[in-house]
């Protein structure tokens, strides 16, 4: 039975912790409520750039002039997966969720007798991965000093990604990130960077289908928009990455803030029992003292 | 037929929608040479180099941003812009620009075919331009 006074620390290390992961639930709000606004600010550029692509993709057609991010090299044997998590841990199972999904991917890719390259984007996700496949990490990105992602930060790691396959170190790349659905569902999400696959046509848009004049040649734009594509993709990606992740946070530290408050009821409950106790005997002592006169 | 003299304008850098509204006139920094987009233009797709995009708006306000990059989707109706990077001329800074230039030099001595070398060349000469153009000496 811990004394008074061993309760009474308890109590108060508790008290102390439930302080702490409030005012982290109350960072994380804050920095959603950001993130959110920054993924939405960036959406309007994505969607024109799929329109665009959509259009083009269908001028140029499957002929020989596309180039060869769309079409790949004609060969999956090496597999490179771009796997994007957060830089702090914390948030509840965020992080895990995607290294398992890049985790069985890579799994079922080795067993099939592929060659597998991964890059880390984020601390946590290496960490975990280095575990089980340290020989096949290639490289990694670090982004804790980055406050604010900026399109720089994804162009720096499309660039990356362009001059690996440019080299011919892989034939098949994958990105690994996490869709942020609502504050608490974020849900690990594979999407496949090269060969690049053109979005379709929407139907409406397939009207004002004029004939497009291109400057200097739709095979050239083409060639152009795909790589720049590529780094909106990712751009994207570490934009859901981090409002996923202060949803993530922010539902791992409310409730780590109700659990503290549970505890603490228990530990008062049980200090007042106590000190009661005490009281009792003491009483007791008094009386029976009382009585022998 | 009157001719519709205004058109829709939007640029949009990756990380924010900067313009959009009603235009009269669109002078952008076309890759083959700057180009005046009007209402009623032939619907074009362009790329676009480092420059300086002058917007005149429907009220004849007039505004001037830099870009870096990108390109063009143009059609009677509107005009889009998406720049790689895009901010108006008071926010730009001279460093910004340095950056690039000592970034495509750097790409320059590791540039391998004459192609590629050729790429970052032209690429750089536009950036010159663009500092004499938008830093006051």
């Amino acid at each position: 039975m811990p004394s008074l006074k061993d309760l009474k620390n308890r109590i108060a290390s508790v008290k102390a912790t439930q302080k702490i992961t409030k005012a982290m639930k109350m960072v994380a709000a804050a920095k959603l409520r950001r993130a959110q606004e920054a993924a939405e600010a960036a959406r309007p550029y994505s969607q024109r750039m799929s329109a665009v692509l959509a259009n083009i993709a269908q001028a140029v057609g499957q002929d020989d002039s596309a180039p060869r991010l769309m079409t790949g090299t004609g060969k999956d044997q090496v597999h490179l997966l771009v796997v994007c998590t957060a830089e702090r841990g914390l948030c509840g199972g965020f992080n895990s969720q995607i290294a398992r999904l890049a985790r069985d991917h890579t799994r079922k890719l080795l067993a099939s007798g592929k060659t597998v390259k991964i890059i880390c984007v984020g601390k946590k996700g290496f960490d975990i991965l280095r575990r089980e496949f340290a020989s096949l990490i290639i490289d990694r990105v670090d982004l804790r000093e980055v406050k604010r992602i900026g399109f720089a930060n994804a162009d720096q790691i499309g660039h990356k990604v362009i001059g690996l396959f440019e080299q011919g170190e892989f034939d098949v790349c994958t990105l690994f990130y996490s869709e942020f659905k609502s504050v608490i569902s974020q849900i690990p999400t594979a999407l496949q960077l090269i060969p690049a696959s053109a979005p379709a046509v929407a139907a409406e848009t397939t009207g004002a289908n004029a004939i497009y004049d291109y400057e200097p040649d739709a095979g050239a734009i083409l060639g152009d928009l795909i790589p720049r594509n590529i780094s909106v993709q990712i751009f994207r990606a570490l934009l859901e990455n981090v409002a996923g992740e202060m949803g993530a946070k922010m539902s791992a530290m409310d409730n780590a803030t109700r659990n503290a408050g549970e505890m603490i009821n228990k530990l008062t409950l049980n200090y007042n029992r106590q000190r009661q106790a005490q009281i009792t005997k003491e009483l007791i002592e008094i009386i029976s003292g009382a009585e022998a006169l | 037929m009157v001719m519709a003299t205004e058109f829709n304008f939007e640029l949009v850098s990756p990380e924010r929608l900067l313009v959009s509204g009603s235009v009269s006139e669109v002078v952008i920094p076309a890759t083959e040479g700057e180009m005046t987009v009007m209402a009623n233009h032939a619907p074009t797709m362009t790329t676009i180099k480092p420059g300086v995009v002058t917007v005149k708006f429907a009220d004849g306000k007039k505004d001037r941003y830099v870009v870096f990059g990108g390109f063009a989707d143009i059609v009677p109706t509107g005009c889009t812009l998406l720049a790689e990077s895009a901010v108006h001329v008071d926010d730009f800074k001279n460093e910004d620009i340095v950056r690039r230039i000592e970034a495509a030099r750097a790409e320059l001595s590791h540039a391998k075919s004459d192609d590629q070398k050729f790429g970052i060349e032209t690429y750089l000469a536009e950036l010159t331009t663009l500092q004499g153009i938008v830093v006051p000496a």
